[in-house]
C-alpha cells in the first residue's frame, strides 16, 4: 500500500517536473525516454526470480559509472578502493568471487558520501536533481523519490522496487530533519544507493525461461548490464534499458540491433581500453616500483603515460583503423607524449600553442628498427614486467606466456640452490643472459627456465623502464630468442613469432569470453571454437570478436538450472 | 598532563583526577573493566639466517644470540620458538606462500582449496569486537597487501600511507576519550540510519542467492555491521583512558613516498606506523593490528643497487668466515631493528601497572626458514608481551619437528577462544604450549 503511494507521488513529481531539469549525461537521456521503465510496475521478486551471480564493481568501473551518470565534473577519482583478485588472468573473473571486507566497506562508504556530496552541491544540484524542493530546509518526499528512482535505475541498471524508492526517500527525509537541509538529506540517500549491494555487487537476476519450461534465463536488465559492461565499460544507456524492459534483448533480432548499435558507438573505445587494461594487467602499475635514483624519468607522469601509450596504440589499431589483432606485436605506429620522449630519449615535438604536457603525437617507428615490435617494445609491457632495478628475461618471458598466450608457467620449485647465479658484479657473468645461462645449468631449474627465458631474452634490448639499449655492463647485448622451437632475433623477431602463433589468437578469444561473462571460459566450450572461427573469418578484427562474444549463447548462459531451481524453491518457501 | 590538539597545534591540557581513572591495583579501569588485551602480527618475509637466531639454551633466561641483540633489552618479554615446521601434506611448496598459509591459517596451501580465515581475524572475533576498528592493517612498503583475511575472497587491504592512517584513526571522526565535553555529531546519526536502511535489505537478498554468494553477502554485511559499530561508538561519550594521548598531525609529516621499497624509507614509515598504532591501541580505537614490513619475496632495496633483499637471498654466495650471505645479513639486521622500533613504541606507553606492550601479544612471523632455498622447516617465530598476563614470557621453547600451528592454537586459546584444536592435516594442532600458558 505504501509502495503504491510512493509510486503515485513519483509519477506526480515526474509529470510536474519533467523538463525542468537539464541533466548531464545519461541522466538527460533518461528523462525523456525512461519514464515508462522507471514507473512501470516492477515484478515482485517473490515470484521465483533468483540471483545467479554477483560481480563486485572494480575501481575502474565505479569511476566510469559515476562519470557517465553524473557527468565528468563529479568524480570518484580520489577514492581508495580495495583491490580486486585476479583469477585466470583477469580481474573481471575475480570480480565474480571477491567479497567486500570491513576495511573495504569503510572505504566504499567514504567514497559514496564524497560522490553524493558532489552530486547535490550548489554547482551540480540544478542540473542533476530533476526537481526543486518546496522548501530548502524541509523534506520533500516527491522530489526525493523522483531523484532516487532515476538515479537508482541508472546506477544499478534496473528499476528500483517501489519499496526501495520509499526506503531511500525515508532515509533522506530523516536526514533532512536532522540537518535541516533537503540536499544533505538527498545526499545521504544517494550515498546509501552507492553503498548498497545492488550497486556494488551488481546482482544478476535469473527468471524462468518461458521458452524452455523448467529452465532459467538472465532477465533483460542483467543481459543489458553484461553487454554494457563488456562493450562500454559502463552502465546501460537509456536505449539499452528500454530494450531490457521491453523484452527485446530476449530476441535474436533485438539483441543484434543493440549490439551493432553499441559497437558503432564511440563508447566502444572505453570497452576496448578496459578489456586490454585487464588482460595486460595494468592494475599492477599502481604498485610498480622503479629505483628513482637510477631512473628519475620514470615518475608518476610516466607511469600514467606508458599505460596511455599502449592503450592509444591498441585503440588506434584495433578500433579506429579496425586492423588485424595479430599486428599489435608488429605495428610500427604508436603515440608519444613529451614525458615519454624523455623516458625513451626520443625527440617529441611538444611545441604546442598551449604548452600542455598532455599532448600526444603519433610516432612511426622505422620498419627496420629493432623497436618495430608493437606493444612489446613499449614500457607498458617491458617496463611493467621488470623488477625495480634491472630487466628480467624470466619475468618477461613468463608474462608473454601467461598474458599473451594464456599458458601457465609453474612457480619455481622449492629448496632450489640459486647460488649458481652470482651477483651482477661477477666479472664472469656480465650480462643477464650469461647469468641465466649459468642458472639453467642446474637441471632442476632448466625445465621451466627453458620455457620462459629464451622469450624474455629477445627483449633484452629494453632496460627495466623500457628504454632501448645496445649494451649491458659494457658488454653487447645478444637479443636472440626462441619460442617453441622458432628461433629469432630481438623484439621484432618475437613480435613476428607471436603474430604467427595460433595460441596468440586463441588466447585473446578465451580472454574476451571470460572477460564478458566474468567467468572462467570452459576449455571444451564449443562457443570458443565458433568464436575463433568467426575471428579468423573477420581477419582477426577485435570489434568482430566482441560482436561474436556479445551474440554468443555463452554470454548469457547461467549455471546449471536445477541448482537455480533449488534456490528459487527455497526462496519461495521463505517468503 | 594530557596532550591534545587544537587546530593542528599540539597543546597540553592539565586534567585533574586522572589518577581516578585506574582502580587501586592498577590493572583495571576505574569503572572496573579490566585493561583490554591487544593482539598484533608483525610480518617480514625471508626469515632469519638458520643457526643464528635460535638461543642455544632452552627455557627461561635464555641467552639472546648476537643477531637478535637489538632486542636484548626486551628479552624478558620475548618468547622464541625454534624447530617448528609448516607441513606441506603432499602439496607443492608455493614459495613464500606455503609458510604463512600454515603459520596464520593452520593449513597447508592446497591448490583449488579456499584459504581459511587468518589467525588475527579469529582473535579479533574474541577480543576486537568492542573497539572502533575490529583491526587495523598496515604495509610499510607501498602495497595494499596484508596477510589478514576473513576468507579467501575477503582479504583485508592494508594502509600504506601513515598520513592516511592518521586521518582514518585521529581525523574528524575521532572522539577523544579524555575530552572534557562531548557533543554527538548529528552527521554520524545520519550515516548510521543510511546503514540501517541497507541492513534492512539483508534478509530479502539472502533469500535469493546460492551458498557461495550468500557467503559473500555475509562478508558485505559483516563490513556494514563493523561500520555501524564504529558510528555507534562515535555517538557515545567514550570512557576516559589515561594512557590515551592524541598524536599531533605533524608526527606523520615525515612520511616517505618516493621509492616504496628503499629500506630506510620503509623503516621510517614503519616507525610512524608503530607510533600511530601504539596511540590507537592506547586510545582503544582497535585491539588488533597487522603489520607487514614488506612482502614475502621482499623487494627491500638500497638506493642505486641492482639487487634487492630477495635477489640477494638466492644469488649471493655464503661468506665462509661469517657463515651466511653478507648482504642478506645486512637486510636482516635492519629487519630486527625495525621490530625493535615496534616494541619501543608499544613499551613507551604506560598503562596501569605496566606498558602497552605488557598488555599486548605480538606475533613475529615470516614466510621461510632459509630464504636461499625456500625451506619451511624451523621457520622463526616469536611472541612479545604477555597479553596482559595471559602467558609467561622470556622463554625459549624448542619443539623440534612440531607443527608451527601450535603457536596459533596457543594464542587463540589464551585470547579467549574455546577451540581445542586448530588447523588441518598434519598441521592440525591439538596441544597448546602449556608451559607458557598462565
Amino acid at each position: 500500500m505504501e509502495d503504491e503511494m510512493v509510486l503515485v507521488r513519483v509519477s506526480r513529481a515526474m509529470s510536474l517536473k519533467r523538463g525542468a531539469g537539464c541533466l548531464l549525461g545519461l541522466v538527460a537521456l533518461s528523462l525523456t525516454s525512461l519514464t515508462s521503465a522507471t514507473n512501470s510496475p516492477v515484478r515482485d521478486t517473490a515470484s521465483n526470480v533468483v540471483i545467479v551471480g554477483m560481480d563486485r564493481l572494480s575501481a575502474d568501473l565505479y569511476r566510469h559509472i559515476v562519470g557517465d551518470v553524473f557527468g565528468p565534473t563529479v568524480s570518484a577519482d580520489d577514492g581508495r578502493f580495495e583491490p580486486g583478485i585476479r583469477i585466470d588472468g583477469l580481474l573481471a573473473v575475480g570480480a565474480s568471487t571477491v567479497s567486500v571486507t570491513e576495511t573495504g566497506f569503510e572505504r566504499y562508504e567514504a567514497i559514496a558520501r564524497e560522490v553524493a556530496g558532489q552530486v547535490v552541491d550548489a554547482k551540480h544540484r540544478d542540473t542533476l536533481v530533476p526537481c526543486r524542493p518546496q522548501t530548502a530546509n524541509q523534506p520533500d518526499d516527491a522530489c526525493a523519490a523522483a531523484f532516487f528512482s532515476k538515479a537508482g535505475l541508472l546506477l544499478c541498471g534496473r528499476p528500483f522496487k517501489p519499496s526501495t524508492i520509499q526506503q531511500w526517500t525515508q532515509a533522506a527525509s530523516e536526514s533532512t530533519r536532522v540537518s535541516k537541509d533537503f540536499y544533505s538529506g538527498l545526499s545521504a540517500g544517494l550515498a546509501g544507493i552507492l553503498l548498497s549491494p545492488e550497486f556494488l555487487y551488481r546482482p544478476e537476476v535469473a527468471e524462468p525461461d518461458p521458452k524452455q519450461p523448467g529452465q532459467y534465463r538472465l532477465d533483460g536488465y542483467s543481459k543489458a548490464w553484461r553487454l554494457s559492461r563488456f562493450l562500454w565499460n559502463t552502465v546501460p544507456d537509456a536505449r539499452l534499458l528500454h530494450a531490457a524492459a521491453s523484452g527485446e534483448l530476449h530476441t535474436s533480432k533485438g539483441l543484434a540491433a543493440q549490439v551493432d548499435r553499441m559497437l558503432a558507438s564511440p563508447k566502444l573505445e572505453g570497452g576496448v581500453r578496459a578489456f586490454f587494461s585487464d588482460m595486460l594487467q595494468f592494475d599492477q602499475f599502481a604498485e610498480l616500483e622503479k629505483d628513482s635514483a637510477r631512473y628519475p624519468e620514470f615518475n608518476a607522469l610516466a607511469v600514467r603515460d606508458v599505460q596511455e601509450q599502449t592503450l592509444r596504440t591498441l585503440v588506434d589499431h584495433l578500433v579506429t583503423q579496425d586492423k588485424d589483432y595479430r599486428d599489435i606485436f608488429t605495428t610500427t605506429k604508436t603515440f608519444l607524449s613529451p614525458t615519454l620522449g624523455v623516458l625513451y630519449r626520443l625527440p617529441v615535438d611538444d611545441r604546442k600553442p598551449n604548452g600542455s604536457a598532455d599532448d600526444w603525437v603519433s610516432y612511426e617507428v622505422p620498419q627496420d628498427d629493432p623497436r618495430a615490435a608493437g606493444i612489446l617494445a613499449q614500457a607498458g609491457f617491458v617496463g611493467l614486467h621488470s623488477p625495480p632495478t634491472r630487466s628480467s628475461p624470466t619475468i618477461r618471458g613468463k608474462a608473454v606466456r601467461e598474458i599473451l598466450l594464456c599458458e601457465n608457467v609453474p612457480a619455481p620449485p622449492a629448496n632450489v640452490n640459486f647460488s649458481v647465479v652470482q651477483d651482477t658484479s661477477n666479472p664472469l657473468y656480465k650480462t643477464t643472459r650469461e647469468r641465466l645461462t649459468a642458472h639453467r645449468s642446474s637441471a632442476i631449474c632448466a625445465g621451466c627456465h627453458r620455457l620462459v627465458d629464451p622469450i624474455g631474452l629477445a627483449l633484452e634490448n629494453f632496460d627495466t623502464v623500457g628504454r632501448y639499449r645496445n649494451n649491458e655492463n659494457s658488454a653487447p647485448i645478444d637479443a636472440s630468442g626462441e619460442l617453441d622451437g622458432m628461433k629469432f632475433d630481438g623484439a621484432r623477431g618475437l613480435g613476428k613469432a607471436l603474430h604467427d602463433d595460433p595460441a596468440t589468437v586463441s588466447c585473446v578469444v578465451n580472454r574476451a569470453l571470460a572477460y564478458a561473462t566474468m567467468r572462467k571460459a570452459r576449455k571444451d566450450s564449443d562457443a570458443l571454437e565458433q568464436l575463433k572461427k568467426g575471428f579468423a573469418a573477420s581477419g582477426y578484427r577485435i570489434p568482430d570478436l566482441f560482436r561474436g562474444v556479445a551474440l554468443s549463447d555463452a554470454l548469457f548462459r547461467i549455471a546449471d538450472s536445477s541448482a537455480i531451481g533449488k534456490i528459487a524453491d527455497t526462496s519461495a518457501t521463505k517468503q | 598532563m594530557l596532550h591534545g590538539m587544537l587546530n593542528g597545534t599540539a597543546i597540553a591540557v592539565g586534567l585533574p583526577l586522572l589518577d581516578c581513572f585506574l582502580s587501586a591495583n592498577g590493572t583495571a579501569l576505574a569503572d572496573g573493566s579490566p585493561i583490554p588485551v591487544r593482539f598484533g602480527t608483525w610480518f617480514q618475509g625471508l626469515g632469519f639466517n638458520p643457526g643464528f637466531w635460535e638461543p642455544v639454551d632452552v627455557g627461561a633466561r635464555y641467552q639472546m644470540r648476537p643477531f637478535l641483540q637489538p632486542l636484548a633489552s626486551f628479552r624478558d618479554k620475548i618468547n622464541i620458538f625454534s624447530g617448528l615446521q609448516a607441513f606441506l601434506d603432499g602439496q607443492p611448496n608455493e614459495v613464500h606462500s606455503s609458510g604463512p598459509a600454515v603459520v596464520l591459517g593452520g593449513s597447508a596451501l592446497t591448490p583449488g582449496q579456499a584459504l581459511p580465515p587468518s589467525l588475527d581475524t579469529l582473535v579479533a572475533d574474541s577480543i576486537g569486537t568492542r573497539s572502533r576498528f575490529r583491526s587495523l592493517e598496515v604495509n610499510c612498503a607501498g602495497s595494499q597487501e596484508s596477510l589478514s583475511r576473513r576468507s579467501a575472497t575477503a582479504r583485508n587491504p592494508a594502509e600504506f600511507s601513515p598520513i592516511a592512517l592518521y586521518k582514518r584513526i585521529f581525523g574528524a571522526d575521532f572522539r577523544d576519550p579524555n575530552a572534557a565535553d562531548f557533543t554527538p555529531d548529528p552527521k554520524v546519526m545520519v550515516r548510521r540510519s543510511v546503514l540501517s536502511a541497507i541492513g534492512e535489505q539483508r534478509q530479502d537478498l539472502l533469500k535469493q542467492v546460492g551458498a557461495v554468494d550468500k557467503a559473500r553477502l555475509d562478508d558485505y554485511f559483516t563490513g556494514l555491521r563493523g561500520l555501524e559499530q564504529q558510528l555507534e561508538l562515535e555517538m557515545q561519550k567514550p570512557p576516559p583512558l589515561k594512557a590515551c594521548t592524541v598524536p599531533a598531525a605533524s608526527t606523520v609529516a615525515d612520511e616517505k613516498t618516493s621509492d616504496h621499497l628503499i629500506v630506510d624509507d620503509v623503516i621510517q614509515n614503519h616507525k610512524l606506523f608503530a607510533q600511530l598504532l601504539a596511540h590507537a591501541l592506547a586510545c582503544d580505537q582497535t585491539r588488533v593490528f597487522n603489520v607487514v614490513l614488506s612482502a614475502g619475496a621482499s623487494g627491500l632495496t638500497r638506493p642505486g643497487e641492482a639487487n634487492n633483499f630477495h635477489v640477494f637471498t638466492h644469488e649471493e654466495g655464503v661468506d665462509p668466515k661469517l657463515g651466511y650471505q653478507p648482504n642478506v645479513g645486512w637486510f636482516m639486521d635492519r629487519v630486527v631493528e625495525a621490530l625493535r622500533d615496534m616494541l619501543v613504541a608499544l613499551d613507551g606507553i604506560r598503562e596501569g601497572d605496566g606498558t602497552l606492550l605488557d598488555h599486548s601479544l605480538l606475533l613475529y612471523n615470516t614466510d621461510v626458514a632459509y630464504a636461499r632455498y625456500h625451506t619451511i622447516d624451523n621457520i622463526p617465530i616469536m611472541t612479545v608481551g604477555s597479553g596482559a598476563g595471559r602467558i609467561k614470557t622470556g622463554i625459549h621453547i624448542q619443539a623440534k619437528n612440531e607443527a608451527i600451528s601450535r603457536v596459533g592454537l596457543t594464542i587463540q586459546q589464551v585470547m579467549g577462544s574455546q577451540i581445542s584444536s586448530w588447523g588441518t592435516g598434519t598441521n592440525r594442532a591439538t596441544k597448546p604450549f602449556s608451559e607458557i600458558v598462565v
